[in-house]
């Protein structure tokens, strides 16, 4: 019988991190040790606790990472939260790669990138971040800007301070919503602090964060001059199957599942405002 | 042609049922659905609708996906998957109308595009359809709109029904070999009478009155003007938010996946869902059709216009017009055609 | 019939609940309008089977008052849902309009008639004209099954259209459930589980009693386990019928809706009934929405109430 895509693959958990207090990132791997399967820069998998549910997550570690997979899941729900209980050696149940992926390898390349972020949005970001510096002669001038609640809600803030920030013809920039005692840093909204910044609307542009953020920065660019086939997001909806059958994250005439979860700003225009 | 007279049927059924499971429609309780057959079960071609459709063999409304077993810390994932067709356990599905035939073509295009959902390809596998022609079409019909003819559904026997006579016709190489099985029961002839009733049909079809429904505004390009269209609030006004129109529509095609604890272990099962629920679209921090208008609205698009711009213009509604008689308050698909479809529906 | 064009001509009210007439002469919805041109498609006829009351409990909460059309059963469901906080009745306008009982189209196509091009009743016997001519049927025989057995008289009105006095009808709404009692424990399993086995799950019954007003009903709700569409043909998931009925005893009006929409007809409302019929038996007669306000059997104790003890080992009376 021919595979089905809807039977997972067994993970095990060799790996939690806590990054903010309601964020965890898991590392997992096969039983055999292996990775699980192969992806491309903001595809999904379908994680799930048997007996608790499944849910569509984000790949978050890059496809060039060969050795294992990571989650970064933030605690909001049912599924989410057995999750977080979750400890080293457990196991859980994946499957995927699902969606369509950043055009690393078509769009992106030899353009400047400009990544902006809000909270946990920074998971989908991380895997084309890091897939772009693997492959760092490929593109131009990449500039993150990243912001969260308060400094404690920067996900991954280690690695983007050892790693990112010392990465050649590479800017980041952080901001936290509100001033808070230990950050020197700049305060204020996403939206606004691109805006400040004055940022060169020749650049491809991807968005992640919630809705209100996107819809304020998107607004922020295009009054910069950015191109709005030139500006991407990810939609997040909810989804059961994963491959454009069970109906549920349909929008229009597309599957946020298979057609998304990467949407050009512009395809999204022709879309049904139901998102 | 063949022929086997009436009250020979039920040596047919017997006849099939000695090597395959038969599926036809049967009144219980008073109402008629497909169920298995059995010696001494009240069958009823006669029935023009069933109350659900014949979508349940295919695309069961609870079916079981796979297990899980947890031994310490190992998880094992255990494959319930049957290869019915490997099994040579097929089985014949008696009786479908034009348009239940019609839409297990709709179903097709979702369930068997890559990635083939197994669960479905194996039902479908294994299954031999014999289909049967109207000939009592009512006023809720409406298969013609979508180009169907409910006087010669394909499948792989079509079959009619007078007062008489059941007249059979094999139309592929699965329906020949189910012939040969059945032959000797069958006479030649019917041509003649097979022919004066499908005349006499197409006349009735041609005389219902939702037989000239103009769907020319449903079509991709027209997909945000639709969907803004203020019409929906009305039209959805009186929405109970039930699942009646869904469960006994022949292609909704929506489904849930579930977790159900057992002694054994985890069961994990899909089950029938509907856009209409209020938590179809809930997701832990939010939902994004939080009024009944919304859902509503996305059931009526999704067949008339998103299904279409996906399936090169196949429209995701067949006209049987379970939901024209069972919807609760009489909302239906054709009053949205009418409202949306302008003046050439009047 | 202008009742609802001078309330809103006068601006007394900002809509009114109604029927909006369908493409047939059997198929009108529930409908609200907000203007007099709106109200050309109003109808009221022998197919205006729904129970209105329901939809206030969201049109009272809007600005300006609603008009509703109510029939006499519906009238009690209405002083329920008043009684439970569920209806602000000051914002509403309630029209009394008579009933002379509702017909069932099923019923009648279930006389081998399809392709109904008219319905007209004339006392006793309804006319229906199919494209196989015309015939006539006993009104009695395809009526809703509600209505077979209601004697039910309005309990709320601020105005009423009645231009034709309803003769009592000399039934026992109880009998069905007589018979399913006088039956042995095997053969009322037996009859339930088949009725039961057709249920799709569609929750058109939950959806459209009025006692069933909760903002989040507990089959909705996933922590619960228990999946309110998941279809399984064990009798155990069938519970779901028997919980809800548990869960309007008292409050049920015998509105007969949950019968009504069933599209597996389903004697549903034979469920409600047999508590009624018990509350009744062990409290004294009591009938739902009569009032809208006051005491219940089952939300007030009183020292001559029936033993628990007395309720299991079946002697109460």
């Amino acid at each position: 019988m021919i595979n089905e895509t809807l039977i997972p693959k067994v993970g095990v958990i060799t790996d939690v991190r806590k990054d903010t207090p309601d964020v965890k990132t898991f590392r997992v791997v096969g039983t055999d040790g292996k990775k699980l399967f192969e992806h491309m820069p903001g595809q999904c998998a379908m994680v799930s606790v048997p007996g608790v549910g499944e849910c569509m997550f984000s790949i978050t570690s890059s496809p060039t990472n060969k050795d294992y997979m990571e989650f970064s899941i933030k605690k909001c729900g049912c599924v989410t939260e057995v999750i977080h209980s979750l400890e080293v050696g457990a196991q859980i149940t994946v499957r995927g790669p699902y969606g369509k992926n950043f055009p690393v390898e078509e769009d992106f390349k030899g353009k400047d990138l400009l990544f902006i972020a809000g909270g946990i949005g920074l998971a989908p970001l991380r895997s084309v971040i890091n897939y772009v510096r693997h492959y760092r002669q490929n593109y131009g001038k990449v500039v993150i800007v990243y912001g969260a609640r308060s400094k404690d809600d920067l996900v991954d803030i280690e690695e983007i301070q050892t790693e990112w920030m010392n990465e050649p013809n590479t800017e980041v920039y952080l901001t936290i919503d509100r001033p808070q005692e230990g950050w020197d840093g700049h305060v204020g909204f996403v939206p606004a602090y691109v805006k400040e910044l004055g940022l060169n609307p020749n650049m491809t542009a991807v968005l992640c964060g919630p809705p209100i953020m996107i819809k304020f920065t998107l607004a922020g660019l295009l009054e910069l001059g950015f191109d709005k086939s030139r500006v991407y997001t990810t939609l997040e909806l909810r989804m059961k199957c994963g491959v454009g059958k069970c109906g549920r994250c349909n929008v229009g005439d597309k599957f946020v599942c298979k057609d998304g979860p990467v949407f050009r700003m512009t395809e999204l225009d022709e879309l049904p405002d139901e998102y | 042609m063949l022929k086997i007279a009436k009250e020979r049927l039920n040596e047919l059924y017997a006849r099939i049922n000695q090597t395959m499971g038969l599926f036809i429609p049967v009144k219980k309780a008073g109402e008629v659905n497909y169920a298995v057959w059995k010696e001494g079960k009240e069958v009823s071609l006669e029935t023009l609708k069933t109350v659900k459709s014949p979508k349940n063999m295919f695309f069961p409304q609870t079916e079981n996906m796979m297990k899980f077993k947890t031994e310490g810390k190992n998880l094992e994932v255990i494959d319930v998957r049957r290869d019915y067709a490997e099994e040579g356990k097929l089985f014949v599905l008696f009786g479908v109308k034009a348009c239940d035939y019609k839409a297990i073509d709709v179903l097709d295009k979702v369930f068997l595009a890559e990635p083939i959902d197994t669960y479905y390809k194996a039902r479908r596998d294994a299954s031999v359809i014999v289909t049967l022609a109207c000939s009592k079409p009512e006023e809720s019909c409406f298969c013609g709109v979508f180009g169907i003819d409910a006087t010669a559904p394909q499948g792989d026997v079509t079959t009619w029904l007078d007062e008489s006579y059941l007249y059979w016709q094999a139309n592929t190489e699965k329906g020949e070999n189910l012939t040969k099985l059945v032959a000797d029961l069958f006479e030649n002839g019917g041509d003649a009478e097979v022919r004066a009733q499908r005349q006499t049909t197409s006349e009735i079809l041609q005389k219902l009155p939702y037989a000239n429904l103009d769907l020319s505004v449903f079509k991709p390009e027209n997909l945000n003007e639709l969907f803004e269209d203020s019409a929906w609030e009305e039209m959805s006004e009186a929405c109970l938010g039930c699942g009646t129109c869904t469960f006994v529509c022949p292609t909704c095609q929506c489904f849930d996946i579930r977790d159900f604890k057992t002694n054994e272990g985890v069961l994990r099962y899909r089950c029938w869902d509907s856009c209409m629920y209020s938590d179809f679209t809930l997701m832990a921090h939010g939902n994004s059709r939080t009024t009944q208008m919304q859902r509503f609205r996305q059931r009526f698009m999704h067949k008339l216009v998103y299904y279409p711009s996906q399936n090169d213009g196949l429209y995701s509604c067949v006209g049987c017009g379970r939901c024209v008689n069972k919807c609760p308050q009489k909302l239906n698909i054709v009053k949205v055609i009418k409202t949306l479809g302008g003046k050439k529906n009047d | 019939m202008n009742a609802q064009k001078q309330l809103l001509e006068s601006g007394e009210v900002a809509r009114v609940i109604g029927w909006k007439k369908g493409d047939f002469c059997f198929d009108p919805s529930p409908a609200s309008f907000e203007t007099v041109e709106e109200l050309k498609d109003f109808v009221y006829d022998y197919f205006c089977g729904a129970n209105l009351s329901k939809y206030l409990i969201q049109m009272s909460k809007k600005e300006g008052k609603t008009a509703v059309f109510l029939k006499p059963c519906d009238t009690y469901s209405f002083n329920q849902l008043v009684k439970e906080h569920r209806i602000n009745r000051e914002n509403v306008y309630v029209i009394a309009i008579e009933c002379l009982a509702k017909l069932d189209i099923e019923k009648i196509k279930a006389n081998n008639v399809s392709f109904v091009t008219g319905v007209e009743v004339v006392d006793k016997e309804v006319k229906v004209t199919s494209i196989d001519g015309e015939i006539t049927l006993n009104k009695p025989d395809v009526v809703l099954t509600k209505c077979a057995t209601c004697n039910k008289t309005h309990q709320v009105k601020d105005e009423e259209i009645i231009l034709h006095e309803r003769p009592i009808k000399d039934v026992n709404r109880f009998e069905e459930v007589e018979k399913l009692e006088a039956m042995t424990e095997e053969e009322r399993f037996a009859f339930w589980r088949e009725q039961l086995s057709k249920c799709i799950r569609c929750n058109a019954c939950r959806n459209v009693c009025p006692a069933c007003s909760c903002v989040k009903c507990v089959f909705d709700n996933p922590a619960s386990s228990i999946s309110a569409k998941a279809n399984d043909d064990k009798f155990e998931e069938q519970l779901f019928h028997i919980i809800r009925a548990f869960h309007v005893a008292g409050r049920c009006t015998d509105c007969g809706e949950c019968s009504r929409v069933c599209p597996q007809n389903i004697p549903l409302h034979l469920l409600n009934r047999k508590f009624i019929k018990d509350i009744d038996g062990m409290y004294g007669e009591y009938q739902a929405g009569e009032t809208s306000d006051g005491k219940t059997p089952l939300t007030s104790y009183t020292e001559g109430d029936v033993e628990p003890k007395d309720v299991f080992n079946g002697e109460a009376k």
